[in-house]
């Protein structure tokens, strides 16, 4: 499977990734080596095949509605590379 | 103590350790200061943080037994955690410059297992990076070496996890197994490595690689260790929504060493018997087919005809679901951030362009590529169907056979730095592994001798779905042949420290 | 340009009125100091895991029947992928090709006529955090973040502005009956985004802009109007129509674009692992549909077949749950229902007004007002002493009493004393010769006036009916 420089960077900008022009090129190749394992998926017959999500059979996993104590705000807030007292701050959104 | 007697100590099973210290022939501050000494000592870059509390727990242990209210019956004994658990106000990096300096305000629910029953936590060790890889030697902090041979790999991604339990650093680890990142690193290094039925352990508070696949497992110096562990960590925990709620056997019960093959339908699966193996991996296996056959085991070739297809599944899903669940890492809530910036697309940007190493990079890519407009059908869901397929292959075969025998890895450790012409050779050392995962099946990995060059031999025992108890009590059968010199290398190894 | 139609469908998002959020036990309240409402799962650390809230899926199911939905009896949720700042794990833990409900609809009634909205489908997911934009910096507050959501879709059946607005009322209504939601417009817990494009009977549907997070009816009724008006101008002036967002300045009074889409957006959307799949027996079904309470329309029905009240009343009393619900208590003690409707339309509505109160805030229940009614009723009081009395009821010191104790102690009660209310009644005919001699004339309804003579001179303590007859008597007499 051929995959080109130019998905590879399409793909680096969904993923916030930033790409040189030449690790793109690199990677192009790479990830065509790799989808090539997935290339054999092709060969398969999976006419009437239900896929498989999740590798146990459980459904209805809940949880009752019921409150929590939330955890101490500095707790929250202590890795957070830019804060101020309440919250995280990101450069400036514009919407 | 003279040396003689540290290595002897250090060198202890977890099972021996626990008797010891039950019988006050050594202490948990002994044990510790004497792992702590060693990990000082190692050049093996097997920790990335040691634990400065450490020796305090080893104290406060022995206090509780002193006073006859130790927690259990490992309470006290030293041991390490992959640096993808949570343990709260303690460094978590993931190997990784992203997480460099996190510190979780949480603990992963199996380390508050380990620390209710009173284990001691030396510190966090090695892995690849956000457990992406298969030698550790994609951390940020340096590749781990392998103490059988320390030019070698540790194998990986729980190659921290496989090298603190070889070089006698902990009595016990814990790693995750996304596509066997515990079972092939306890090969490399000549250990044991379960990965547990997923479901089966609380994967709770440990950073997440591929959601439907990891799994959190231990790596010990024993089966009967490994049962220890287990029974430890099991069971169902109501914070992790794809935790089974069966209940936990008794996994010491069934050990019977050579006793326990007896009768044990086993099936060779001969997809993973194929030129792909290393061929003195290939001629352990065979001798261990028929000391098995001689040991009154029923062992069969089998195939199961789908399991060509797991690796190209597995790096579908493992890396969509990589790429999803690392997209948390943003600068802004925790984690690295870049300088520099010009707004908040640039700085989020630059972080995981400047955080993230190169192979994590690729599999977010390859992630993001198969699940986008177009592909997602080609790749995504066919992988998750020929997840079905495969999962169907191995419920006809338990049909037949109680557990299934592969070699572990297809190849025995190999250079640092050996230079792979792309990233997908490497990718096909997960050849023997993944399968499992993508089926969710419990598997272990024990030693079986050495190959031409002295290095390790892993073979893995596949199990049904919660079969713990019966792959570890064929585990056991398998180490008391090996330990009886059936086969050259098993008992201190030429390569041996 | 008259001939173009307009094209409309709404996504509307209700925030669920659950005590904890979503995937974690952290508590939906709204307001509360920034970031003190979060945990390591809905601030998305890694190795977090979600656990649904059972309550959230039962809501959506509650929701979907209210709206005439099908059930799936299989659901599961997907991930969402976008990178933004308010969303911790950037993915959105939402809904693609299974939602809970699919294939609804909605009854709207636009100038005296029924109309049909279908419903596509309605979904649960995550609310994303809060930015707060300052000069240099945006700083994030999670409180909001992660808490449950159910987000309606409706066909795009909706033609125009009124209809908008009519859609969106009756969806709210509908959502606060099944206490789903509480609808609380302002604090964001209802919100739509509205999709417009314009097209000439018989052609395709035009190039469709979407309008984001409108917090109010006429918010969404006034941007559906400005974008349908601006679509047509554009192409009357030979203009291009391109697919964008827009965001509606309801200050302005206008639409502006936030960004144009080149290509449709690119979610990456795949199944949730960490969330198992949601099965729903037609037995959960049928067991949450019998908990559904009476909706506006049957409770319309009912008040104009059961209590004989008019289209307008029924309507008005069922527009809230909460003052619905003290009607129907009210009539529950055997009070006249149409002097029970006067108040709750009149005194009880005005004074909430005036009070900024919500329906759920009248301090007083259906026996109260069944009690008050009866005293109208029976003549013992007038209603302005109703009136007076319901007044009274809205202020503290007087919370808890009963109506009747209010009367006594405020001297309130109807004077009915023949001898007395004669002799006011000549005092009054005594004083206005130019009204008598109306009546005399021929003018038969100036005794009114004479009576509201008659009810000022007792302080609105006369009765007014034995007023009037005694007039009556005095002035033929």
């Amino acid at each position: 499977m051929e995959i080109t420089k130019e998905t590879v960077l399409k793909v680096a900008g969904l993923a916030k990734l930033n790409l040189a022009e030449e690790e793109a090129q690199r990677l192009a190749h790479e990830m065509g080596k790799i989808v090539g394992f997935a290339g054999k998926l092709a060969e398969m017959d999976l006419e009437g095949v239900q896929p498989t999500t999740h590798a146990v059979k459980l459904e209805n996993v809940f949880r009752a509605d019921e409150m929590q104590p939330s955890y101490p705000r500095e707790e929250i807030l202590a890795n957070g590379p830019e804060r101020d007292e309440a919250c995280f701050v990101v450069p400036k959104v514009v919407e | 103590m003279d040396n003689m007697q540290k290595q002897e100590l250090a060198s202890l099973t977890l099972t021996q350790a626990a008797g010891l210290l039950a019988k006050g022939e050594t202490s948990s501050s002994e044990l510790t200061q004497l792992m702590l000494e060693r990990i000082a000592a190692s050049d093996n870059n097997a920790y990335i943080t040691v634990n400065a509390e450490a020796m305090a727990a080893a104290e406060a242990a022995d206090a509780r037994r002193r006073t006859g209210q130790s927690l259990s019956l490992v309470d006290g004994v030293p041991m390490a955690l992959k640096d993808n658990f949570c343990v709260r106000g303690m460094k978590t990096t993931c190997a990784s410059r992203m997480l460099e300096n996190f510190v979780p305000p949480y603990t992963a629910a199996v380390a508050e297992k380990l620390a209710d029953a009173g284990t001691v936590l030396l510190g966090k060790v090695n892995m690849d990076e956000f457990a992406a890889g298969n030698a550790t030697d994609t951390s940020y902090f340096g590749p781990t070496k392998n103490p059988r041979d320390p030019r070698r790999v540790a194998g990986g991604s729980s190659g921290g996890s496989a090298a603190a339990v070889a070089e006698d650093t902990a009595y016990f680890t814990m790693g995750s197994d996304t596509g066997g990142s515990v079972r092939q690193p306890a090969a490399f290094c000549g250990v044991v490595g379960l990965k547990p039925t997923y479901g089966r352990v609380s994967r709770y508070g440990v950073v997440a690689f591929a959601s439907s696949l990891d799994q959190v497992g231990p790596l010990n110096k024993t089966v009967e260790d490994c049962a220890l562990t287990l029974s430890l960590i099991a069971g169902c925990d109501p914070r992790d929504a794809s935790s089974l709620p069966s209940p936990v056997p008794d996994y010491l019960a069934g050990l019977k060493g050579a006793e326990g093959l007896k009768g044990l339908r086993v099936g060779v699966p001969q997809e993973y018997m194929g030129p792909g193996i290393q061929e003195d991996i290939r001629q352990n296996v065979k001798k261990l087919i028929s000391d098995l056959q001689a040991a009154g085991a029923l062992v069969e070739e089998c195939s199961l005809p789908q399991l060509e297809y797991a690796l190209g599944a597995y790096y579908v899903i493992s890396s969509a679901e990589f790429s999803s669940n690392l997209g948390r890492f943003d600068g802004v809530k925790y984690g690295y951030r870049a300088k520099g910036y010009d707004g908040y697309d640039d700085m989020l940007r630059r972080s995981r362009s400047e955080a993230f190493g190169d192979e994590v990079k690729r599999r977010i890519l390859l992630g993001t590529y198969t699940l986008s407009a177009g592909y997602f059908d080609a790749y995504y869901l066919r992988a998750q169907k020929a997840r079905t397929l495969i999962i169907e292959d191995f419920r006809r075969a338990f049909g037949k056979y109680d557990i299934l025998l592969t070699p572990t890895a297809p190849v025995t450790p190999w250079l640092l730095g050996t230079a792979f012409a792309d990233p997908s050779q490497v990718y096909a050392m997960d050849m023997c592994t993944v399968s499992v995962n993508v089926a969710g099946l419990p598997a272990i990995s024990v030693p079986w001798g050495v190959d031409r060059d002295g290095l390790p031999v892993g073979v893995q025992l596949i199990g049904p779905a919660l079969s713990e108890d019966r792959i570890l009590q064929a585990a056991h059968g398998v180490e008391a042949l090996a330990n009886s010199g059936q086969i050259p290398g098993q008992k201190g190894g030429a390569a041996h420290v | 340009m008259s001939d173009y139609k307009a094209v409309i469908g709404l996504e509307v998002h209700a925030e669920l009125d659950t005590a904890s959020k979503i995937y974690c036990g952290c508590t939906t309240a709204f307001g509360g100091e920034e970031n003190t409402h979060v945990c390591p799962i809905c601030l998305g650390l890694p190795g977090a895991l979600p656990l649904l809230n059972r309550k959230v899926v039962e809501f959506c199911i509650k929701a979907g029947l209210a709206l005439n939905c099908k059930i799936n009896n299989y659901s599961r949720q997907d991930r969402k992928h976008y990178f933004y700042p308010d969303l911790p794990k950037s993915f959105q833990t939402s809904q693609l090709d299974l939602p809970i409900c699919y294939d609804g609809y909605l009854d709207i009634e636009v100038n005296g006529q029924t109309k049909r909205i279908g419903i596509t489908r309605i979904h649960i997911e995550e609310d994303a955090g809060k930015l707060i934009h300052g000069l240099t910096g945006t700083r994030v507050d999670y409180n909001r973040g992660a808490t449950g959501l159910i987000e309606i879709v409706s066909e795009p059946d909706l033609t125009n502005p009124d209809e908008v607005y009519a859609y969106m009322e009756t969806l709210r209504q509908v959502l606060l009956y099944t206490g789903v939601s509480n609808c609380k417009m302002e604090e964001g817990s209802l919100r739509c985004d509205v999709n417009v494009s314009i097209h000439r009977e018989g052609e395709p549907f035009g190039v469709r802009t979407e309008m984001k997070n409108l917090n109010s009816l006429s918010a969404a009724k006034a941007a559906a109007a400005y974008e349908i008006k601006r679509q047509k101008q554009v192409l009357a002036e030979g203009g291009d129509l391109f697919q964008a967002t827009l965001r509606w300045d309801d200050a302005k009074g206008i639409n502006y674009v936030m960004r144009v889409k080149e290509h449709a957006d690119e979610y990456y959307y795949f199944p949730e692992p960490d969330i198992m799949p949601i099965v729903i027996t037609p037995e959960e079904v049928e067991a949450i549909r019998a908990t559904l309470p009476e909706l506006p329309k049957a409770r319309q029905q009912r008040y104009k077949s059961q209590y004989g009240l008019s289209d307008y009343d029924a309507n008005i009393l069922t527009v809230s749950k909460a003052l619905s619900d003290l009607f129907d208590q009210a009539v529950a003690c055997e009070a006249p229902a149409k002097v029970c409707a006067n108040f709750i339309m009149g005194d009880i509505t005005r004074l909430l007004n005036e009070k900024a109160l919500q329906p759920e805030e009248v301090p007083f229940g259906g026996k109260e007002l069944a009690e008050l009614a009866n005293l109208i009723s029976q003549g013992a009081i007038s209603s302005s002493a109703g009136s007076k009395v319901v007044e009274l009821l809205f202020q503290p010191e007087f919370a808890g009493k009963a109506p009747k104790a209010i009367v006594e102690e405020q001297n309130l009660g109807q004077v009915s004393d023949q001898g007395a209310i004669k002799a006011m009644c000549q005092q009054v005919i005594d004083a206005n010769p130019k009204v008598v001699e109306d009546y005399r004339g021929g003018k038969k309804q100036a005794i009114s006036a004479l009576v509201g003579q008659v009810m000022k001179a007792s302080k609105g303590k006369a009765n007014p009916a034995m007023a009037n007859q005694l007039l009556e008597e005095l002035l033929n007499g």
